[in-house]
């Protein structure tokens, strides 16, 4: 028990609970299956984003383009389902993460080869991406009517009760907790973050991991684009304008520390499900939605704090401190 | 910030002193404003005209205040991404104090002091807790937004006395406005605080090395906190001169101005990482960002194409001195 408790993500799991439990006396509605079920389905997406993310924080990293990344890859295959509704829809989606992979590998190139860092890079490739997105659509929306059924009816269709956006979501999870905990690449991952000299003595190439990482949130951001677009049935320049914070601050809330080296799958889950419970409860415990900003701003705050204390406990922030200095 | 440095390469000997005066930033930025600058009069003829280059420099004047604190701050290793939310904040408190019939002395007290007050707020956070400033300021940045989006909800505040519109519309001297004005002789503080005083160059030893800082008797945390109290400050004064020229406040108000201040810093060639960069590079990139929108602007091109030259504008120009030192150093060993 005492050993379980040590895990952030338990105490995490611990306070999503404690919130449930709160928001069912106002609303005894909340808590029963098929509600949470459309809870997980309504951050769904958030989820698949805070795991790319979640990877690039990993190394010390930032990828700030991810929403740009989202909005100009829902955009393409948008238009291409508008302009051609016959290609099938798995292979809008091979598309779609074809578009992000290589969205991705630009910021991954430009980190990797040129040493630019990464925030600086994201930062500018995020008003590019956007930018591109006017550009190729002419500042036109692609409307509901305009999209096939099957673009639309897709993550909707229902396999053992459960709408296909949620299976995605689960299956993008049981990836990463895979990559993360399963593979070298995954091993390395963490290393870079803990130590990236160390990591270098090791026989790591630092550099190529980090590309490698960012054209995995690129692919994120790219699958995402599709499940956005599907899921709200418009694809404009407007489309997750300024989500990039939400992802981070889901990675956040869920442990994982900006500092690189410390977070998991787990974590990256249950802080997108704690802002995805919070968005969904306002409204039925009559709470205005303007309240949800400020709401998640605190559990950031919070987040930050409570797991500042505890990275200190281990007393390798004095390593981090010589190290960085 | 959260990037590894990379491997400092330490020449034989230093540059001659023409040489990197022509090879420094601040003369690539200079080169870059004079090429936009022309490629500007010549692409449309209404751009050489005293009034719409008094016009062109709404564009940037109040983003600009807010990057000659935040350069410092990037300087010192921090980072705020706050500001733009503090400008909300601090409009709505002043929309509501015209509601309680304020006066505009006291409105401009209200929106500057809102502004400290917040910087103070990430300032202790980051350095009472000792938290990452990326992240905590992503979290304020929420909270102080998400303050005015419960006072306001979908409402609007107006009615600002007249008097008031002078800070966001008003001219000192024939097309010289009151923001132009204040941004100069806040360029010039700044740089003299920067450049020429210990304060200066403490902020520069806290991000080159704040152990070393510390050891060497430098209060790191106090000047970290004055550092997010400045940046908070000038983000309030952005406030006050925004709710002037616009003469109303909603919730969404400076949406998305945290990245294109920093765009603004980082394209003035301070370095991300901490440790180095200069005022008047800072104030060469806002020049650059302002001519860039303007002369777009006046070809009709739609704002959000302008981003794209923005982004390119900040990669390119940080690429490129990167390309030409391997290449040189290919040469050379």
């Amino acid at each position: 028990m005492k050993a379980l408790l040590k895990y952030r993500e338990v105490w995490l799991l611990v306070a999503i609970v404690v919130l449930i439990g709160l928001i069912s006396m106002r609303f005894p509605g909340f808590a029963n299956p098929a509600n949470l079920r459309q809870v997980f389905n309504d951050t769904s997406i958030l989820m698949i984003l805070a795991l790319g993310q979640m990877v690039v924080i990993l190394t010390r990293s930032i990828d700030l383009s991810m929403a740009s990344n989202l909005c100009i890859t829902g955009m393409v295959v948008a238009m291409l389902n508008a302009a051609h509704p016959t290609i099938p829809i798995p292979l809008l989606i091979v598309i779609a993460l074809l578009v992000g992979l290589v969205l991705g590998a630009i910021n991954g190139l430009l980190v990797w080869r040129l040493n630019i860092p990464s925030i600086v890079v994201t930062l500018g490739t995020l008003t590019i991406y956007r930018g591109a997105t006017f550009v190729i659509s002419g500042g036109a929306w692609v409307n509901a009517d305009q999209m096939s059924p099957d673009f639309i009816g897709l993550q909707r269709a229902a396999f053992l009760g459960i709408p296909v956006l949620s299976w995605i979501a689960i299956l993008v999870n049981a990836l990463f907790f895979l990559l993360m905990t399963r593979t070298a690449l995954g091993r390395s991952i963490y290393a870079i973050g803990v130590n990236p000299t160390a990591s270098v003595y090791a026989g790591i190439d630092v550099g190529r991991t980090k590309f490698i990482v960012f054209c995995i949130s690129g692919m994120i951001g790219g699958l995402c684009g599709y499940l956005w677009i599907s899921r709200y049935v418009i694809a404009s320049v407007e489309v997750a304008n300024g989500y990039e914070l939400n992802i981070i601050a889901a990675c956040v809330i869920g442990g994982i520390s900006i500092a690189g080296g410390i977070g998991s799958v787990g974590g990256a889950v249950l802080g997108a499900l704690f802002l995805g419970i919070i968005s969904n409860a306002l409204p039925v415990i009559n709470i205005s939605p303007f309240w949800q900003m400020a709401i998640s701003g605190s559990a950031i705050i919070l987040a930050v704090v409570l797991n500042a204390r505890g990275e200190r406990r281990q007393g390798r922030i004095i390593l981090k401190k010589a190290e960085a200095a | 910030m959260t990037d590894t440095p990379a491997p400092r390469h330490i020449p034989d000997r230093l540059d001659k002193p023409l040489n990197s005066a022509i090879f420094s930033w601040e003369a690539l930025l200079v080169a870059v404003a004079v090429a936009i600058f022309a490629v500007n009069s010549f692409a449309s003829p209404y751009f050489l005209d005293a009034w719409s280059l008094s016009d062109l420099t709404f564009n940037f004047t109040e983003k600009a205040l807010i990057a000659l604190a935040m350069a410092l701050l990037i300087i010192s290793g921090e980072i705020d991404l706050s500001v733009a939310a503090i400008i909300a904040l601090a409009s709505t408190m002043m929309g509501m104090a015209v509601q309680a019939g304020a006066g505009t002395p006291v409105l401009v007290a209200i929106g500057i002091l809102v502004g400290l007050g917040c910087g103070a707020f990430n300032g202790l956070l980051v350095t009472r807790l000792g938290l990452p400033s990326i992240v905590v300021t992503i979290g304020t940045m929420s909270l102080f937004r998400g303050i005015a989006f419960i006072v306001l909800g979908d409402q609007a505040y107006k009615g600002y006395p007249p008097s008031f519109a002078f800070f966001g519309q008003g001219y000192v001297w024939w097309v010289v406005s009151f923001e132009l004005t204040l941004f100069l002789v806040a360029a010039v503080i700044y740089w003299f605080v920067l450049h020429r005083t210990s304060f200066g160059r403490r902020v520069f030893a806290i991000g080159n090395n704040p152990v070393a800082a510390q050891f060497s008797g430098v209060r790191v945390d106090r000047i970290k906190f004055i550092l997010f109290c400045l940046t908070g400050l000038m983000a309030g004064i952005a406030s006050v001169l925004i709710t002037s020229r616009l003469g109303s406040t909603r919730p969404s108000i400076a949406q998305g101005y945290e990245l294109e201040v920093i765009t603004m810093v980082v394209l003035g060639g301070v370095s991300i990482l901490g440790g180095a960069g200069s005022v008047v590079g800072v104030v060469l990139a806002a020049l650059i960002m302002g001519l860039v929108t303007f002369g777009l602007g006046l070809l009709n091109v739609p704002g959000i194409v302008m981003s794209i030259f923005i982004g390119l504008l900040l990669i390119i120009v940080i690429a490129l001195p990167i390309i030409w030192r391997r290449v040189r150093r290919e040469r050379f060993t």
